[in-house]
C-alpha cells in the first residue's frame, strides 16, 4: 500500500468517526436539553401533523427564508438542492451494484455541480456586496464558502479537465467500507478534492454546519401551538 | 427633547446603510441596589463578574434547548438583517438581529466551543470584557422581544430568547435595568406595575363607573375583589390609568355588562403584563404568574380573561398554564386564559351583543401590533 493510500485510509476513518460521533453527541445534547416553555412562532400549527407539514416545507422549500429575502433564498436553495443531487450521485462510489435510481439521476447530477457553484458564488458575493452581510461575516464564513466551492471545482476538474480512474476510486471506497484497502489513484484533483472533503467532514460538528441537525430541534418551529389545551411541563 | 430624524414611511421599506455605533450611547437607567436586592439579584456589579457571567451563561444554555440550538445554528445568511424595527429606525448594525445575537454568541463560542477556544479570531469569538458588558447593556435593551426576526429566520432563531438570557446574565452580575426591575418588585408586593394600592384602584374604578353612567346613562359596574364572580379579568395596570388604555377597560366593562356576565378585577393580581419575561427571569415570571392563580382560587372564579397587551398575552397564552397551572379548578368549557377579544367574538357569534355599527363608523382603522408584531 502506498503512503498516499495509507494516509487517506486513516484520514477517512478519522473524518467519518469525527463526523458521526460529533453529530451524535450534538444531536443527543439538543434532544436532552429541556425546552422549559412553549415558544412556537406564529403562525404555528395546532397539531403534531401540522408541525410535520411545517417542517417538511421548511426543509424542502426553505419557506421562511423565501419570505425573508428572495436572493438568499434563490442562491441558498439552489446550492442545497444541487448539493443533494451531487451527494446522491456520489453514491455510485459506495454501492455495488449501483442502485437503479442512483444510476437514473447520474445525468442530472453531472450538471448539478455547476448549479451548486453558482449558488455558492451568489452567497459569497453577498458577503462582499451587501454592507449588512459584510458586517456579520467572520473569516470562517468566507472560508466555509471557499471550501465548498473548492470541493465543487476540483470535482468538476476531474470531470472536465483531467480525468481520474474512477473505477479505482470506487474500489478504494468500497475497500474502506469492507476493510479491504485498495490503492487510491494519485491524481492532483482527486487528492485535493478528497482532502477538502475530509476537512469538511471534520469541521462539520464544530461549525455552523450544525444548522442541519439544529433545524429539527428549533423549538420555535417544532412546537405545537397548544399551550392552553395541553399543559407543557418539563422535568425542571 | 432628543434630536430625532424621523424616517418617512414609504410603500416599500428602504433598508438603511449601516452606521456602526450610532446607538451605542442608548441605554436604560441602571437599577438601584435596593431594587436589585428586592427581586433576588446582586445589588451592584459583583467583583468576579466575568466568572459569574460565564457560569450563568453555561447554566442557562444547559437548561434551554432554544439557546443551545440557536447559538450553534446561525449561518450568518443575513435574512434577518433588515427585519428589526430597531435596525430600520437607527441603522446601527448591532441592532440587526444576527449582530445582536452575536454579542452573546461570540462570548459563548469563546468559552464553550472548541472552535472559539482554540481559533477565536477565525470564528469571531470574543472575551467577556467590560467593553462587551457595556455593549450587552446597551444593545440587549434595544430589543423589544417582538420576535419578528424569528418569523424570517430559516432556522427559527429567536433573538428574544437570547436577549432574555443576556438580561438574566446582566442581572445575575448585578447590572439590572431600573424600569423592568423596579416594576417587577412593585407587581410582586403591591399587585401591579404601577404600584396602585387597593384604595386607589377602588377609587379609579368608581370614577370609571361614573364616567360610563354620565356618557351612556347606564349603570355599569367595575367590581373589585368580588368573591364568586364567574370571570376574573386580568388587565395591564395602564388600563386603570392612562389614555387611551382606559378606553379599553371601559369597553371590557360594557361588554361584560351587555352580555350579563358576572366578573371581577383582583387587587392581588391587578396586572396582566409579566415583566419577568422581559428580563428572562423564570423565577420572577413564575412568582408573578402565581399571583393570578392565587387570586382565581381566592375569589372562587370559574374563568380567567386577559385584557389586551401584547407581551402580557404572549406570556399568558403560552406560559401561564406551565408556570401556574394546572387550572383544573376552573370551568373546562373555556380556554385558560381567554383573551378579551375571544370572549367578545364569541358573544358576537352567539348574538349576545347588540352592536350599533354606526357608533364608530367615522373612524379609520389600522392594524398595529407594535409590542409583539402579529403575535410572534
Amino acid at each position: 500500500m502506498s503512503l498516499l493510500t495509507l494516509i487517506f485510509v486513516l484520514l477517512f476513518y478519522t473524518a467519518t468517526a469525527t463526523l458521526v460521533v460529533g453529530l451524535a453527541y450534538k444531536i443527543r445534547l439538543y434532544a436532552k436539553t429541556p425546552a422549559p416553555l412553549r415558544i412556537p412562532v406564529t403562525p404555528a400549527p395546532i397539531t403534531r401533523w401540522g408541525v410535520v407539514a411545517r417542517m417538511f416545507f421548511e426543509v424542502t422549500l426553505f419557506n421562511s427564508l423565501f419570505k425573508a429575502n428572495k436572493w438568499i433564498w434563490l442562491f441558498g436553495w439552489l446550492f442545497h438542492a444541487a448539493l443533494l443531487l451531487v451527494l446522491l450521485r456520489h453514491f455510485r462510489y459506495f454501492t455495488d451494484p449501483v442502485w437503479g435510481w442512483i444510476g437514473a439521476i447520474q445525468p442530472y447530477g453531472k450538471y448539478a455541480a455547476f448549479v451548486m457553484i453558482f449558488g455558492l458564488a451568489g452567497l459569497w458575493a453577498r458577503r462582499f456586496l451587501v454592507d449588512r452581510v459584510r458586517y456579520i461575516s467572520s473569516p470562517s464564513d468566507h472560508l466555509m464558502l471557499a471550501l465548498l466551492i473548492a470541493i465543487g471545482l476540483t470535482g468538476l476538474g476531474m470531470k472536465y479537465v483531467s480525468h481520474t480512474d474512477i473505477v479505482a476510486v470506487k474500489a478504494f471506497f468500497l475497500g474502506l467500507m469492507y476493510f479491504d484497502w485498495q490503492p487510491l489513484p494519485s491524481d492532483l484533483f482527486l487528492v485535493i478534492h478528497l482532502s477538502l472533503v475530509v476537512l469538511l467532514m471534520i469541521i462539520f460538528p464544530f461549525s455552523k454546519l450544525l444548522h442541519a441537525p439544529g433545524l429539527f430541534f428549533s423549538p420555535t418551529r417544532t412546537q405545537v401551538d397548544n399551550a392552553r389545551e395541553k399543559r407543557h411541563v418539563v422535568g425542571l | 427633547m432628543l434630536d430625532f430624524e424621523t424616517p418617512v414611511l414609504k410603500q416599500y421599506p428602504i433598508i438603511p446603510l449601516i452606521q456602526p455605533g450610532v446607538m451605542a450611547h442608548s441605554k436604560p437607567y441602571v437599577a438601584k441596589p435596593e431594587i436589585q436586592g428586592k427581586i433576588g439579584f446582586p445589588e451592584e456589579l459583583v467583583e468576579n463578574w466575568q466568572e459569574v457571567a460565564i457560569k450563568k451563561m453555561g447554566e442557562l444554555v444547559s437548561k434551554s434547548r432554544a439557546l443551545r440550538v440557536f447559538l450553534d445554528s446561525c449561518v450568518k445568511c443575513g435574512a434577518c438583517t433588515d427585519k428589526c424595527h430597531y435596525f430600520l429606525g437607527t441603522a446601527d448594525p448591532k441592532n440587526m438581529p444576527v449582530a445582536r445575537q452575536d454579542l452573546f454568541r461570540d462570548v459563548y463560542r469563546r468559552y464553550f466551543t472548541f472552535a472559539g477556544k482554540y481559533f477565536p479570531k477565525l470564528v469571531g469569538a470574543k472575551e467577556m470584557d467590560k467593553e462587551m458588558l457595556d455593549d450587552w447593556y446597551s444593545y440587549f435593551h434595544q430589543c423589544s422581544q417582538c420576535r419578528r426576526c424569528s418569523v424570517y429566520c430559516p432556522f427559527g432563531i429567536d433573538t428574544a430568547e437570547i436577549s432574555m438570557a443576556a438580561r438574566e446574565i446582566l442581572d445575575s452580575v448585578g447590572v439590572g435595568q431600573k424600569y423592568c426591575n423596579e416594576i417587577i418588585g412593585k407587581a410582586q408586593t403591591i399587585g401591579n406595575n404601577l404600584g396602585l394600592r387597593e384604595p386607589a384602584l377602588l377609587d379609579t374604578l368608581e370614577g370609571l363607573e361614573e364616567d360610563i353612567e354620565e356618557e351612556t346613562g347606564v349603570v355599569v359596574r367595575l367590581p373589585l375583589d368580588q368573591k364568586n364572580a364567574d370571570i376574573l379579568l386580568v388587565t395591564p395596570s395602564a388600563d386603570f390609568f392612562a389614555e387611551p388604555h382606559v378606553d379599553g377597560l371601559i369597553g371590557y366593562a360594557k361588554v361584560f355588562h351587555a352580555a350579563g356576565l358576572s366578573w371581577t378585577l383582583s387587587s392581588h393580581a391587578s396586572e396582566a403584563a409579566n415583566f419577568g419575561m422581559f428580563i428572562g427571569s423564570h423565577e420572577n415570571m413564575q412568582i408573578l404568574a402565581m399571583r393570578i392563580r392565587d387570586a382565581a382560587l381566592d375569589l372562587g372564579v370559574k374563568r380567567i380573561v386577559f385584557g389586551e397587551c401584547g407581551h402580557a398575552w404572549s406570556v399568558a397564552y403560552n406560559f401561564l398554564n406551565t408556570l401556574a397551572g394546572p387550572f383544573d379548578f376552573l370551568d373546562p368549557n373555556y380556554p385558560v386564559p381567554q383573551h378579551i377579544c375571544e370572549v367578545t367574538y364569541d358573544l358576537i357569534q352567539r348574538d349576545l351583543l347588540t352592536l350599533d355599527k354606526s357608533a364608530n363608523d367615522d373612524k379609520v382603522l389600522t392594524f398595529h401590533d407594535s409590542c409583539n408584531i402579529a403575535r410572534g
